[in-house]
């Protein structure tokens, strides 16, 4: 777990909102309309924050941006995932198809 | 300050995209519904050598074409006697962002810095964003992304949070926005307060990058087969990718050779939803860009869209979810190639439409794509599970997006469904002619419509006539066209 408190200089990433529900295009379905426009972005730390308190960041482009401080230093979220069964066996299938196929190399 | 409400800067775009492209679109309208595509094309004013050269200079293209050799022969076990071409693939996940989008961005980004733009911004969920980025790391430009990620729950994509992360590993600042078609305003809001070059996937420039994708497809292909490919079939999504890969094939001499369009079928989820947002396990290459793209292609971040699949498109084709995981995994396995899984769409279309095609015919898919985290098919589908969507083993009939996966059984299960490309391109002219009658229509404008839709005058008054409206008598309806 990051720390709770980020000092000055440390990376973190921000949330702000650019469009309250109010503000969005009309053209939207429902579900959506519901929700602000929210955007994140990461970068140093202008001053020490805790998470959840708004703090300014500046990007690595030199950049400045308000908003509430989501995390400190955060990992990507995303992973390869799990072994799926339902592909699992699919090599093995398709391999055992060509060792008896009659088709020649052309 | 200016007013940075939503209707206060779109009330702006037009200016701040002629400031941000450099482009004066005005300059190529006709008059009416007309304009000129090839002179908007002409307006990168590079030959097409020189466009390989400026890849060539930043390591862009020249990728090696691999023959499918066992996927081959499995597409010939199962087709008809005589049948099942040779499947060749363009390996584009060697360039340097690890996708083609590398061939547009390093058009754009060598355009900005001989512009003297100082920096590049690019408003994309895809390959894009990583090609831009990428390439803005060689020119030593400042580059930020913009893309369209999370739910608002705060549940991201994560295959979008992967590229997010390469934008990142690049050095691009990068915008992580909720679901929804505001991220072209918060792209107007960048480009305004930054004044850099918009990197737009719809720019001349961004096309014109493709072009050579498909040149060097032809040459590769004669070269070793010795003869033009028979049918190419590519991945579509905003149209770019059909677009400049049929130019560039084109300009390589081969008219003959037949340009198939393939997407993943995503009928029936939003894509403006929050709730479907994070339903569908693939993010591009998708029937919610594809279709609306060949009907609509001028709804983007410029005035006129010079990707223009309509013009070039003979076959468009759409493959489930399922089929494209399961070719993923056949490619890994069969041909030691891990690769996609957004980029094998055509591969899964391509090894269907082999079993139609003579022995002896080339048929060639135009790209390939890097995996990695979040892209890969058991990150899609863990994620899917986690969303409560079933992931079976099945007919790819059973698929129903945002609901069920369907894994096939068997290789044989594979199929390309046919769409009618006649019913698209009618629903083009319609949306194209919106309130005028045919009637109105100049002559300039109907050839301008036939060019649209690859047909003829002819074809297009017989469309219209068809669609309800005034058939236009014969030899009447040739009115200057008014702006």
């Amino acid at each position: 777990m990051a720390e709770e408190v980020g000092r000055r200089g440390d990376w973190g990433e921000i949330r702000f909102v650019l469009l309250a529900p109010e503000e969005r295009t009309a053209s939207l379905p429902a579900d959506t309309r519901r929700v602000p426009l929210e955007a994140r972005l990461k970068g140093f730390l202008r001053t020490d924050a805790r998470v959840g308190e708004q703090v300014e960041i500046e990007t690595v482009l030199g950049r400045r941006a308000t908003g509430t401080l989501t995390g400190l230093f955060p990992p990507p979220g995303h992973t390869f995932g799990r072994p799926v069964p339902e592909l699992l066996s699919v090599g093995r299938e398709l391999r055992a198809l060509l060792a008896s196929s009659a088709i020649d190399d052309a | 300050m200016p007013d940075r409400s939503y209707a206060a800067v779109m009330a702006r775009r037009s200016a701040i995209i002629e400031q941000a492209t450099g482009v004066q679109y005005e300059l190529f309208e006709r008059g009416g519904l007309a304009f000129d595509y090839e002179s908007v094309m002409a307006s990168v004013g590079l030959a097409l050598e020189e466009v390989a050269a400026i890849q060539r200079d930043v390591s862009v293209g020249e990728t090696p074409l691999l023959e499918l050799g066992n996927l081959t022969r499995l597409a010939r076990e199962l087709a008809p006697p005589g049948k099942g071409a040779r499947i060749v693939v363009k390996d584009e996940a060697a360039n340097p962002s690890g996708s083609f989008k590398a061939r547009r961005a390093a058009l754009a980004v060598h355009r900005a810095k001989s512009l003297g733009y100082e920096g590049v911004v690019a408003a994309t969920s895809g390959n894009y964003g990583a090609a831009v980025a990428s390439q803005a790391a060689m020119r030593g430009l400042p580059c930020i992304v913009l893309q369209e990620v999370y739910d608002s729950s705060g549940r991201g994509q994560p295959e979008i949070l992967e590229k997010g992360r390469a934008c990142e590993a690049y050095g691009a600042e990068v915008w992580q926005l909720t679901v929804g078609p505001e991220l072209f305003y918060a792209l107007l809001l960048v480009l305004e307060e930054t004044g850099y070059f918009s990197a737009s996937l719809y720019t001349p420039y961004a096309v014109a990058g493709i072009e050579t994708l498909g040149w060097e497809l032809g040459r590769q292909v004669r070269e070793r087969y010795g003869r033009a490919p028979d049918a190419v079939v590519v991945t579509h999504a905003g149209g770019g990718n059909v677009t400049g890969t049929a130019r560039g094939l084109l300009a390589a001499g081969c008219a003959e050779t037949q340009i198939v369009g393939a997407s993943v079928d995503l009928r029936g989820l939003h894509m403006a939803s929050d709730r479907d947002f994070n339903r569908k396990s693939f993010t591009t290459g998708h029937t919610g860009f594809g279709v609306p793209f060949l009907a609509n292609p001028d709804r983007v971040d410029v005035p006129r869209n010079a990707a223009r699949p309509l013009r070039y498109l003979d076959r468009y084709v759409t493959v489930t979810q399922g089929e494209v995981f399961y070719v993923t995994e056949a490619l890994a396995q069969l041909e030691g190639l891990e690769r996609g899984p957004a980029g094998n769409t055509s591969l899964a279309a391509a090894f269907a439409l082999a079993q139609e095609l003579d022995r002896d015919a080339v048929l060639a898919v135009q790209e390939t794509e890097y995996t990695g985290a979040g892209k890969h098919p058991n990150a899609q589908l863990t994620f899917a599970r986690e969303l409560g969507i079933e992931v079976r083993r099945g007919h790819p009939r059973e698929s129903v997006p945002g609901r069920v996966i369907a894994i096939p059984r068997s290789p044989d299960e594979l199929a390309a469904e046919e769409w009618d490309l006649g019913a698209i391109k009618r629903s083009f002219l319609r949306g194209a002619l919106g309130e005028r009658l045919p009637s109105t229509l100049s002559d300039e404008e109907l050839e301008f419509l036939a060019a649209e839709t690859k047909s003829t005058v002819e074809t297009v008054e017989r469309w219209l006539g068809e669609d309800g409206r005034s058939p236009l008598p014969p030899g009447t309806g040739r009115q200057p066209a008014t702006a």
